[in-house]
């Protein structure tokens, strides 16, 4: 399985909730997959999808799946103690793991040869980390969002992206109604 | 009143929920008035581009957000600044301590002192200098005028400010 094949996996699991997508062939995907308004595209700024959806957990309590990739969470590793020690049990963090730079031409990430990073995650303090393969992923995000607790959960799939248009919708109507969604 | 409390009653005031920081010497005070603050949700960040992240999520989420950092950091965030907090154009005040500039014992900091108006002219962002005691009271309209306009705003606070307190 690829990222694109998790994405149609989990769509109607995570259509129902607010969701950060990470920055790039992710977000066109996803996009493409199951557009929604509780969707919040990232069309720039690598490595902050978990930063973003941690702090729209910290301030209102519908739950929040930020879909991150291996690359972008090296990128930002000091997302993950902050994560780790405030209390946010509406927050998922789901690492989409390829062990490649998916939107930059598949060139390998640290992660796919001898980091973990859900012993990474374990190291910072998070105190409930799922690693596990592309096709557990669905059921994984069910059960922590079942649970309510925070939750990172590290998806290893196959390095591969999927053609689709990038995203032409103007940042803030992406904002906005992604806002409205927020508060309904 | 002391210049913290002062500092912590306009963030307040102002409806600021959210307040992430990245300390330096000069803000030590502010910080340590924020966390006896109930009103203000403190999440202290690694890194100051990370804070930006946590705040256009406490944003989106509803609490009216807050970065404390010094502008030595200007340079790791200026990505962040252009492609998330302007281009989904959202709100940030930056309470910034102004290092580098007159009475700085540090001559690195200076480096980047003078680099830190010129960072911020380039990105065409609004910016305050409190660099005299008086120089506050004008805090609580900076506020209200972030907000208003929905993008990011500097206050750069140097020593000469703090020392008069």
């Amino acid at each position: 399985m690829i990222r694109a094949d998790i994405f149609r996996d989990i769509a109607p699991v995570i259509r129902d909730h607010l969701v950060v997508c990470n920055i790039g062939i992710p977000s066109q995907e996803l996009h493409a997959i199951d557009d929604q308004p509780t969707n919040f595209y990232m069309l720039g700024t690598m490595g902050l999808a978990s930063s973003i959806g941690f702090g729209l957990a910290l301030a209102q309590d519908k739950t929040v799946i930020a879909i991150d990739g291996d690359g972008s969470v090296l990128t930002n590793l000091g997302t993950l103690p902050t994560i780790a020690n405030n209390d946010a049990d509406n927050y998922i963090l789901l690492i989409i793991d390829n062990g490649s730079y998916g939107s930059t031409g598949d060139q390998p990430t640290y992660a796919g040869r001898c980091t973990s990073l859900a012993e990474v995650a374990g190291a910072c303090g998070c105190d409930h980390v799922v690693e596990c393969a592309a096709e557990e992923t669905r059921a994984a995000l069910e059960t922590a969002i079942a649970a309510r607790r925070k939750t990172a959960i590290v998806a290893k799939c196959e390095s591969g992206n999927e053609k689709h248009p990038v995203i032409a919708m103007d940042p803030v109507v992406i904002r906005d109604r992604f806002m409205k969604a927020v508060k309904a | 009143m002391t210049i913290h409390e002062r500092i912590a009653d306009d963030l307040v005031a102002a409806g600021i929920g959210f307040i992430t920081s990245v300390p330096c010497k000069q803000l030590a005070g502010v910080i340590a008035e924020i966390d006896r603050r109930p009103d203000l949700l403190h999440v202290p960040c690694n890194k100051e581009d990370e804070g930006m992240g946590l705040c256009a999520g406490a944003w989106m989420g509803g609490k009216k957000p807050c970065i404390i950092m010094q502008n030595t950091a200007l340079g790791v965030t200026v990505n962040t600044l252009a492609t998330l907090i302007q281009f989904y154009r959202m709100p940030l005040p930056m309470l910034i301590s102004y290092r580098g500039e007159l009475g700085e014992p540090v001559a690195c900091q200076v480096e980047m002192a003078v680099h830190t108006k010129a960072l911020l002219n380039q990105l065409h962002i609004p910016t305050y200098h409190f660099h005299r005691q008086a120089d506050v009271e004008e805090l609580p309209k900076i506020l209200d005028y972030t907000f208003m306009c929905n993008k990011p705003v500097a206050i750069l606070t140097d020593a000469s400010f703090w020392g008069g307190y």
